[in-house]
C-alpha cells in the first residue's frame, strides 16, 4: 500500500509541476519581452505587474469556439494537440530534481527515455499540419518535420558524449557522477545540445516552421480555443524540458553548496536561468532561413557535435 | 545468458498473471493496428496506425523487461522512421480522406509472403524459448548494463559487420546523391 501511496504522489507531484511551470515560463516570456522591447503590455490586472492577465487570458482561450474545418481530417485534426502535449508530461517524471531519489521516477536508460519520447511530440505538429486541410499548415508541417529531422542527430550526439562521460543513461546517476570540470570539458556539447533543443521546439530564431510573415502559424493556423492553447502550453512545457535537461546533463543538476539539503534549488535556479537565456533569444535574434537553418545543423552543429564525442573518449580513456 | 531462468515449477499458462494478460493485451491491440495499417484506404492513416504499432511493440518489449530496447524502438521507429515516412507522404502526395491509388495489385503476393514469415518467426522463436520464464521480481535482466555486455562481448562480430553495411549504405546514398546533382548540371 505504502508504495502505491509513494508512487501516487509522485506522480500527482509531477502534474503540478507540468501544470504551473510551463505557465510560469510564459508569464515570465511576457515580462521579459516586454521589459527587454521597451514596451509595458498588460499592466493592470491583479495590481502587481498585471500578473492577473494570465488568468484572464486562460478564460478567454476556453471561451472561445472550438472550430475544425469543414475539409480536415476531423479526429486526427482533434488529436494532435493531445500528441503534443502530452510526451513532456512524460519526459518531466524521469528529470531528476535532488539528490536521494527526488525524482519522478529513476528510470534505468532516462537518456534514451526522455530523447526518444521528446521526439514524438513533434508528431502532434506533423498531424496539425496534415490533418488542417491547408496549403500554409502543411507547409508548417513539412517545415517541421525537416528541421526535426536535421536537429535530432546532433541532439543524441550531444547526449551521448554526457554519457560516456558519466558511463550511465540514468539522468540521477549522471548528475551523481558529475565533477565540477564536466562543464568546462563539455562546453561544447552542451551548447550544441542547448541549440538543437530550441530548434526541436520551433522557439526563435528556429520558428521557421510558424513564421507568421510567410505561413501565417505554420501547423497551427486552423487551430482555435483551447486546442490552439494546448499547443502553446506544449511550446512552453518543451522550454521547462529542455532546460531542466540541460541542466542535469551539462550543469551538474543538484550540485552546488550545501546540496544535500538544497539540492533542488539548484536545479530549478539553474533551470530558471536557462529559460530566461531562452526568452533572452527570442527577442535578440532574427529568424534563420530554412536553408540557414538545414546549414547549421548539418555543416556545424554535427561536425562539432562529434569532434565533442571525440574529446570525450580520449579523456575517459586518459583518465581511466 | 540470465535470460534463460529455467523452467520455473509453478509457472503455466492456466493461471496467467497480471503482466502475462497485460502482454496478450497489448500484443492483439498491436496486431490490430497493424492490420488497419496495411489495409486502411488513406495514406496519412496508414502511417498513423504504423506509430500505434510500433509503439505497441516498445510496450511489449518493456513487459519482457528489456527497457533499454523499447526506448531505441520508440527513439528509432516512432521517433524517426515515421516522421520520414510522414514527411515523404507530404512531399508528394498525401490527400485527405481516401486515395483511389492506394490499393495494389500484388495484394496476394504480400499476404502469402507476410504470412509465411509470420508462420516462420512465430514458429522459429515458439521453438526457441519453449520453457524460457522471464523472472520479473528480480534484477531487471534487460537493463542497459547487461545489453550493452552482452552486444560488446557475444556479439561484437555482428555488430561490425552491421556497422559495415550502414556504412556501405550511408556511402551509396550519398554517392546516388551526387550523381543527381551531376545530371541536372549537364541537361
Amino acid at each position: 500500500m505504502n508504495d502505491i501511496l509513494d508512487v501516487a504522489l509522485r506522480l500527482v507531484a509531477v502534474l503540478v509541476v507540468f501544470l504551473t511551470f510551463p505557465l510560469l515560463v510564459g508569464q515570465a516570456e511576457h515580462k521579459v519581452m516586454a521589459h527587454m522591447q521597451g514596451r509595458l503590455g498588460p499592466m493592470y490586472a491583479g495590481g502587481f505587474h498585471g500578473w492577473a492577465q494570465l488568468v484572464a487570458d486562460g478564460v478567454k482561450f476556453a471561451q472561445k469556439e472550438d472550430i475544425v474545418p469543414a475539409e480536415a481530417d476531423r479526429r486526427i485534426f482533434q488529436l494532435a494537440p493531445a500528441v503534443a502535449l502530452l510526451p513532456y508530461l512524460l519526459v518531466l517524471i524521469a528529470i531528476p530534481v535532488g539528490p536521494n531519489g527526488f525524482v519522478g521516477q529513476a528510470i534505468d536508460a532516462g537518456l534514451f527515455f526522455v530523447l526518444a519520447v521528446m521526439g514524438v511530440g513533434v508528431l502532434g505538429s506533423l498531424m496539425a499540419g496534415w490533418a488542417s486541410a491547408n496549403k500554409f499548415s502543411l507547409l508548417g508541417g513539412l517545415r517541421t518535420a525537416a528541421q526535426l529531422m536535421a536537429y535530432e542527430l546532433p541532439m543524441l550526439l550531444a547526449a551521448a558524449s554526457v554519457a560516456m562521460a558519466a558511463g550511465t543513461l540514468s539522468l540521477p546517476g549522471i548528475v551523481d557522477a558529475y565533477q565540477w570540470w564536466w562543464t568546462p570539458w563539455q562546453i561544447v556539447g552542451a551548447l550544441v545540445f542547448f541549440i538543437a533543443g530550441l530548434a526541436e521546439l520551433q522557439r526563435p530564431p528556429f520558428d521557421m516552421p510558424v513564421a507568421d510573415s510567410e505561413i501565417i502559424f505554420g501547423a497551427y493556423t486552423e487551430y482555435t480555443g483551447l486546442r490552439f492553447a494546448l499547443f502553446l502550453l506544449a511550446e512552453y512545457a518543451g522550454i521547462v524540458v529542455l532546460c531542466g535537461l540541460t541542466t542535469v546533463l551539462f550543469l551538474g543538476g543538484w550540485h552546488g553548496p550545501w546540496a544535500d539539503s538544497v539540492g533542488w534549488v539548484w536545479t530549478l535556479l539553474k533551470t530558471a536561468v536557462l529559460a530566461f537565456v531562452v526568452i533572452w533569444l527570442r527577442v535578440t535574434y532574427p529568424r534563420l532561413r530554412e536553408d540557414q537553418l538545414q546549414k547549421l545543423a548539418w555543416t556545424v552543429l554535427i561536425p562539432l557535435a562529434l569532434a565533442q564525442i571525440a574529446l570525450t573518449g580520449v579523456v575517459k580513456v586518459v583518465i581511466s | 545468458m540470465s535470460l534463460a531462468a529455467a523452467a520455473a515449477a509453478p509457472s503455466g499458462f492456466l493461471s496467467p498473471t497480471g503482466v502475462e494478460i497485460a502482454f496478450v493485451l497489448v500484443g492483439i491491440a498491436t496486431l490490430g493496428a497493424a492490420l488497419i495499417s496495411v489495409t486502411t484506404k488513406q495514406l496519412v492513416h496508414a502511417a498513423l496506425w504504423l506509430v500505434v504499432a510500433l509503439g505497441g511493440l516498445a510496450v511489449e518489449y518493456l513487459l519482457l523487461t528489456a527497457e533499454f530496447i523499447a526506448w531505441v524502438q520508440v527513439l528509432i521507429y516512432v521517433g524517426s522512421v515515421v516522421v520520414l515516412i510522414l514527411f515523404g507522404l507530404m512531399l508528394t502526395r498525401a490527400p485527405i480522406g481516401r486515395s483511389p491509388d492506394a490499393d495494389s495489385d500484388n495484394r496476394w503476393v504480400a499476404v502469402t509472403v507476410a504470412a509465411a514469415s509470420a508462420i516462420t518467426l512465430v514458429w522459429v522463436v515458439v521453438d526457441a524459448f519453449r520453457t524460457t520464464w522471464i523472472e520479473l521480481d528480480g534484477s531487471v535482466q534487460g537493463s542497459t548494463k547487461v545489453t550493452g555486455q552482452t552486444l560488446f562481448q557475444h556479439w561484437v562480430l555482428p555488430f561490425e559487420a552491421l556497422s559495415v553495411l550502414l556504412l556501405a549504405a550511408l556511402v551509396g546514398a550519398i554517392v546516388l546523391s551526387r550523381k543527381n546533382q551531376d545530371q541536372d548540371k549537364e541537361s
